[in-house]
């Protein structure tokens, strides 16, 4: 399977979209213009961003917190995701919710949740629909590797096997949870190691190549949607900050960031966008674009109203 | 007397009852190297150890049912869940496990749960609930809500020292926001009593944790205006202390019951019930409920401001009432 300049150049907008965007979140947040925490993917964009762009339109995603690129990548505009952190109404929660906890069925995006691992048994569920209905779609799963120690990681993971789920779980080891290491996490050395339990194939794959992520997902995505089952895909990679921006992470060992640092998923797929002799202009073309876009978000979301203190009444219920 | 924080208060709790016996110790996400999401927990891993300043896996009803456990050997655990809203988590070893044990078999289950709760920092549906009604309506828990560094630090030492699993239930907005003084010498306060924070005898205010604060303010903005409020602040939640209720409703025939969380099922339907039953002759007005709406969080400020009670809210119906 050969990606050509076209989709090279949508996986870099991606990319760098998701980067501009968090980095600019968290200026915000160190100068007091956001509401409530921070959080941010920086050093993990390949995994969302490489994933989401293998699958279909249809297919659904059900996120995790540090999975800014696939909502991008399904649709989510930068100045919906200012103004959710600004607590705008124009923001996919109209205020009632804020940081990275929103999403939209239109979109074919499950809102994700606080609770780690709750969305997991939840896109098994849409698999199920979708398997029920006999609709040629898929649904994919993220989470972290913290996540995975909770009952309804195993829960999730159990039933979309025993019923033969067209699912791909998607997992963020980024080395660490909030600040404990995956070695005081589980004692087992690989977060697939625990997902081959449930007798569905699991791969272990380097999580900042985007490359390398879309494949693994075009490929599992290829087994669910013929009926074939559940892929699980761990993405080896590192959280290159805090938990959230309040954290200085001073618990991670330097040499370790370093080391990663080295291997930064955006920096190296330029290296790869140059060696396909993708045109300079080109990429330079996406980088304008994409710092113009952060910008008009933020004006965007600091231009719009915040909500009436009434409208948090509203929308309990379906009517 | 040494003026402290809320969250001092708990620390020093802590700290003393794991200094003095052995059979207490720590389990939580993040609670040792880091020392807590708040940092309570700080230098607990220096002083007491890996053994007794666990850092868990992300897996709350794994800890919990583990700390049940322990407790059954004749441990002493106090588990820490990062958020009070992650312990829904961990709600079937809660209520099923812990809270039915005694009555099933006599045997005890000394455990507490402390669980971080509350608004006001602007932290959405998933990071400022406040669950404590969930357990008082399970029977076998004691469900703990203080809301001064005094309160704070006895209630937790009964907690730990109580045979039963206790929910304690610490107010995120208190940490930083609430000062006070504590005796620097050892103390324990009784669970299961209410305590008069302010009197007076034209009206009866019944709350708990961080709206004690709110309730304290509207109380003096009442006093200029020629009204005196009493404060019942309940520290207890279950075993839900009836009698200090009722000798102050009794006293002034109208009463405001205030919590944070949602009104229906709440705390406050339990005690207008009991006062209904128990002082209906005495009253001279309703008994009024000011509470949370029936919504989840919201997190946006002029949502999340519009859902929580506060000092003006309680004021104004104070003086609805007060012009029953
Ligand atoms: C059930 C539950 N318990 C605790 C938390 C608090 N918390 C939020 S994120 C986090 C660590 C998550 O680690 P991981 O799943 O590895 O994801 P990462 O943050 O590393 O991307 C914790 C403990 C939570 N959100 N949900
Ligand atoms: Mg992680």
């Amino acid at each position: 399977m050969s990606v050509g300049t076209e989709d090279l150049l949508k996986f870099y907008y991606y990319l760098l979209l998701t980067r501009g965007l968090e980095d600019r979140v968290a200026k915000l947040y160190r100068q007091g213009r956001i509401l409530g925490g921070c959080y941010v993917g920086s050093g993990e964009e390949a995994i969302s961003v490489g994933s989401a762009c293998a699958l279909e339109s249809r297919d659904v995603i059900a996120p995790s917190h540090r999975d800014l690129g696939a909502h991008l990548v399904k649709g989510v505009q930068p100045k919906e995701y200012m103004a959710q952190y600004l607590g705008r109404r124009t923001g996919l929660t109209r205020g009632k919710d804020g940081n990275v906890h929103f999403g939209d069925l239109s979109r074919h995006i499950i809102g994700f949740i606080s609770p780690m691992a709750d969305g997991i048994p939840v896109a098994a569920g849409a698999a199920l629909a979708f398997k029920i209905r006999r609709e040629p779609r898929i649904a994919v799963a993220y989470f972290g590797d913290g996540a995975s120690s909770r009952g309804d990681f195993h829960e999730g993971l159990n039933l979309a096997a025993v019923l033969t789920l067209p699912i791909v779980f998607i997992c963020h080891n980024n080395q660490y949870a909030y600040s404990v290491p995956l070695s005081r996490q589980m004692a087992v050395p690989h977060v697939a190691d625990r997902a081959k339990a449930y007798g569905f194939p699991t791969r272990i794959i380097d999580g900042n190549d985007v490359l390398a992520v879309y494949e693994a997902t075009r490929e599992a995505a290829v087994r669910a949607r013929s009926g074939g089952g559940p892929t699980f895909i761990e993405c080896e990679t590192m959280r290159m900050r805090g938990h959230a921006e309040h954290d200085d992470a001073s618990y991670v060992p330097r040499e370790l960031l370093e080391e990663w640092r080295r291997k930064d998923p955006i920096q190296r797929f330029e290296r790869t966008l140059r060696e396909r002799e993708v045109p300079e202009e080109s990429m330079r073309a996406v980088q304008v674009r994409v710092l113009k876009e952060i910008e008009d978000a933020v004006d965007f979301a600091e231009k719009s109203p915040l909500p009436d203190a009434h409208e948090a009444l509203e929308g309990v219920f379906a009517t | 007397m040494e003026e402290i924080t809320y969250l001092e208060a708990i620390r020093q709790a802590l700290w003393e009852e794991m200094d003095q016996d052995e059979r207490v110790f720590l389990l939580g996400e993040d609670i040792g190297a880091y020392g807590g999401a708040f940092k309570i927990t700080k230098g607990f891993l220096e002083k007491f150890g890996e053994e007794r300043v666990i850092d868990t896996p992300l897996a709350e009803s794994g800890f919990v049912g583990a700390a049940i456990g322990a407790a059954l050997m004749g441990m002493r655990p106090v588990v820490e869940m990062q958020f009070a809203d992650f312990i829904s988590c961990a709600f079937d070893q809660i209520v099923n496990m812990a809270a039915k044990h005694h009555y099933r078999l006599r045997e005890p289950v000394p455990m507490v749960i402390r669980a971080p709760y509350g608004g006001r920092l602007h932290a959405g549906p998933f990071h400022s609930q406040c669950p404590e009604a969930w357990f008082v309506h399970s029977p076998g828990l004691k469900v703990v809500a203080p809301s001064t560094p005094y309160d704070a630090k006895g209630l937790l030492k009964a907690s730990i020292r109580d045979p039963n699993p206790v929910i304690y239930c610490e107010h995120k907005y208190l940490y930083r926001h609430a000062k006070g003084e504590v005796p620097s010498g050892e103390y324990v306060l009784p669970l299961g009593e209410a305590e008069v924070k302010r009197q007076g005898s034209d009206i009866t205010l019944i709350t708990y944790g961080a709206m004690v604060q709110q309730g304290l303010e509207a109380a003096d903005q009442m006093s200029a205006q020629g009204i005196e409020v009493e404060l019942v602040d309940l520290r207890t939640l279950y075993p839900l202390d009836t009698e200090t209720i009722l000798a102050s409703v009794k006293k002034t025939g109208k009463t405001l019951i205030v919590h944070e969380a949602p009104q229906v099922c709440g705390i406050g339907a339990e005690i207008a019930a009991v006062i209904a039953q128990e002082a209906f002759r005495h009253l001279d007005a309703p008994v009024m409920r000011l509470t949370a709406p029936h919504t989840p969080v919201p997190f946006s400020s002029p949502l999340e401001d519009f859902y929580l009670p506060n000092a003006a809210k309680i004021a104004s119906k104070l003086k609805d009432l007060a012009s029953y």
